[in-house]
């Protein structure tokens, strides 16, 4: 074990804007690629639900 | 001879046949990251000793290694697929390359950043202009051509070709990244990992990196088989079988 206490740890020994700004921004990076990958499922569905609708509105009109 | 049906890998070259694959796999893939994401940051943050030159700055290598390995990566799949696209005319290898891009320039991103913040410490500055540094952010231009390239096209085969063409002469920089810290003189450390010689480095930091570059090497598959399933429903809008998917009958 390298830490004897929680401060020890969050310090990294002085570096701690070094090694927390790359672990944050990664974390940051990755739960944003998540979110934007549910977030587009989602919208794609939902655009496809309403083309559908709109296709056959369409046809109904039609015949 | 008789013509008994066999099997062909060619079967999941169908992007009906591939979508709900893609679906099955990917939540295994997903969980595999965060199994393996947890044991490699346990590792590299309490398993892994102080380094005795760097102290514990060089605990950013844990993320940055892995992260520009996959850059690397997915850029070649990347390239393959459009390779593949552009000789078999296959739509689902172009809907590959495709949801790979922005997995790709994430992880480009992500090595170029922790880059910075690991160069300020040790070498002083956030940025030099050589050439590991500049070829990674070349390959960050490349990815990001890709995509805009792609999204600028409205007709979806030739954007496929055009996309399959950037991505495969794009390819030659990768070498060059690779063997940049051999072939110029550069700030930057050689290769963390070679076939040729023992790592330089303790044990569990090597193990601590191979366990990370794992991880992100399950959630990168994860990541790109969900975009894929995004591209397939968005591009094969027009078949029954995506409109039987989404729901309704017609």
């Amino acid at each position: 074990m390298n830490w004897h206490s929680w401060s020890e740890f969050l310090a990294m020994g002085g570096y701690a804007l070094y090694v927390w700004g790359s672990y944050a921004v990664t974390l940051i990076v990755l739960i944003g690629e998540i979110v934007a990958l549910i977030m587009r499922r989602r919208g794609v569905i939902e655009r496809l639900v309403k083309f559908y609708a709109a296709r056959r509105r369409n046809h109904e009109t039609e015949a | 001879m008789s013509k008994s049906p066999r099997f062909s890998w060619f079967v999941f070259s169908s992007p009906q046949t591939f979508y709900p694959l893609a679906g099955t796999l990917q939540p295994w893939f997903a969980g595999l990251a965060c199994v393996l994401c947890a044991a490699g940051l346990y590792i590299s943050f309490l398993v892994a000793p102080t380094d005795a030159q760097q102290g514990e700055s060089y605990r950013i290598i844990f993320i940055h290694v892995p992260a520009a390995w996959m850059s690397m990566f997915l850029y070649l799949v990347m390239g393959f697929w459009s390779g593949v696209g552009l000789v078999l005319n296959t739509r689902l290898s172009s809907m590959v390359a495709t949801a790979l891009a922005p997995t790709g320039a994430l992880f480009t991103f992500i090595a170029l950043w922790t880059g910075a913040l690991w160069g300020k410490p040790t070498w002083g500055t956030w940025w030099v202009w050589d050439a590991r540094l500049t070829s990674e952010l070349i390959l960050l231009f490349l990815y990001i051509g890709f995509m805009a390239l792609q999204a600028a096209i409205d007709d979806q085969r030739r954007a496929d070709k055009a996309g399959a063409v950037l991505a495969l002469v794009g390819v030659v920089n990768i070498p060059i990244i690779y063997f940049s810290v051999q072939w110029w003189s550069t700030l930057h450390q050689g290769a963390s990992v070679s076939m040729k010689s023992a790592p330089s480095m303790a044990a569990t930091m090597l193990l601590g990196m191979l366990i990370m570059a794992l991880g992100f090497w399950m959630y990168s598959i994860a990541a790109v088989l969900a975009r894929v399933r995004c591209v397939i429903l968005e591009r094969e809008r027009h078949t029954e079988w995506v409109m039987a998917e989404v729901g309704g009958p017609a």
